[in-house]
């Protein structure tokens, strides 16, 4: 009886050992990824796990992400800790402004203001100076035109909008 | 960032009309604003917008150039006012005229020259360059 009770007790015992030690890493990994996933802003990130601590890599877009990621995986059931290591992408390169060089400026301002015959135009350095009279129903396209150019800055001070 | 503030109204109402390439930046005292506007439609609404900031467009701090997306081989609009739109030889009102395009004339866009001149074909074959912000997408 008691050889039997002993038997049942090592059995019991190695019965209850994988929950005692809680889920394997590879399980957490798993269970991990699964949660970070689900939020597509978390896709690019990467998951190691080693003693119930993951470890989290990869570019996300902002803090507010990188966070995210963070507190996902800490939400994860049997994650102790978490190794933030997710770095945040570099803005996007804004565009340079392009300005016209002054040559073709002349030319580009010159077919934009040709169906304006009140207006006169004069470029000096970037800046496009325009000059006469335009009906206010013309303004809009003759700025559109204009402005189109790429030139650096437009004076129209001297237009009179009638 | 003044300029930004001033502005930010006509920045949102790019945004929320679906501007792809918006690029806003500030430089020597003038705002440049660039894009791709969905539609003719959106880039004539960012330009009321403008107006209603800065009415008849007067104090020369912004360069708004967003203009409506049209691929290449698509069919554009002649948007004049009323008159004939010119196509010419090449790319330049210098160019000798070679064709015309009524307004509201449906033509072919065939190829970019640049920005501001365009490659087009009318229904009847003529083909030459017409100057492009009087032409938009079809909606």
């Amino acid at each position: 009886m008691k050889k039997i009770l002993a038997v049942l007790t090592i059995a019991g015992f190695l019965f209850a050992l994988p929950s005692c030690k809680g889920k394997s890493d590879a399980d957490l990994k798993t269970a991990v990824e699964n949660a970070l996933h689900s939020n597509p802003d978390l896709s690019g990130v990467s998951v190691e796990v080693k003693d119930a601590t993951a470890t989290l890599s990869g570019e996300v877009k902002d803090a507010t992400t990188q966070s995210a990621a963070e507190s996902t995986a800490k939400g994860v059931d049997g994650v102790k800790g978490v190794d933030n290591l997710t770095t945040v992408a570099l803005p996007e390169p804004v565009a340079p402004v392009v300005v016209t060089a002054d040559d073709s400026l002349q030319a580009a301002v010159a077919d934009a203001v040709k169906d304006h015959p009140g207006v006169t135009v004069s470029v000096s350095e970037g800046v496009v100076t325009l000059n006469g009279d335009i009906a206010k129903d013309d303004l809009k396209i003759l700025m559109q035109k204009v402005q189109a150019t790429k030139p650096k800055r437009v004076d129209s001070k001297g237009l009179n909008v009638k | 960032m003044a300029l930004q503030e001033k502005y930010q109204a006509l920045v949102d109402a790019a945004t929320n009309a679906g501007v792809s390439n918006l690029a806003v930046r500030e430089q020597d005292g003038v705002l440049y604003i660039d894009g791709d506007a969905p539609s003719g439609a959106v880039k004539d609404q960012l330009w009321d917008v403008y107006n209603q900031i800065d009415p008849n467009y007067a104090s020369g701090d912004l360069i708004l150039n967003v203009n409506a997306k049209v691929e290449v081989g698509s069919q554009v609009k002649v948007i004049t006012q009323d008159s004939n739109l010119n196509i010419r030889k090449g790319p330049g009102t210098d160019q000798p005229i070679v064709g015309k395009a009524a307004k509201d004339e449906v033509i072919t866009l065939v190829s970019k020259a640049n920005d501001l001149w365009w490659s087009v074909r009318t229904k009847d074959g003529e083909e030459g360059y017409a100057y492009s912000q009087y032409l938009e997408p079809l909606a």
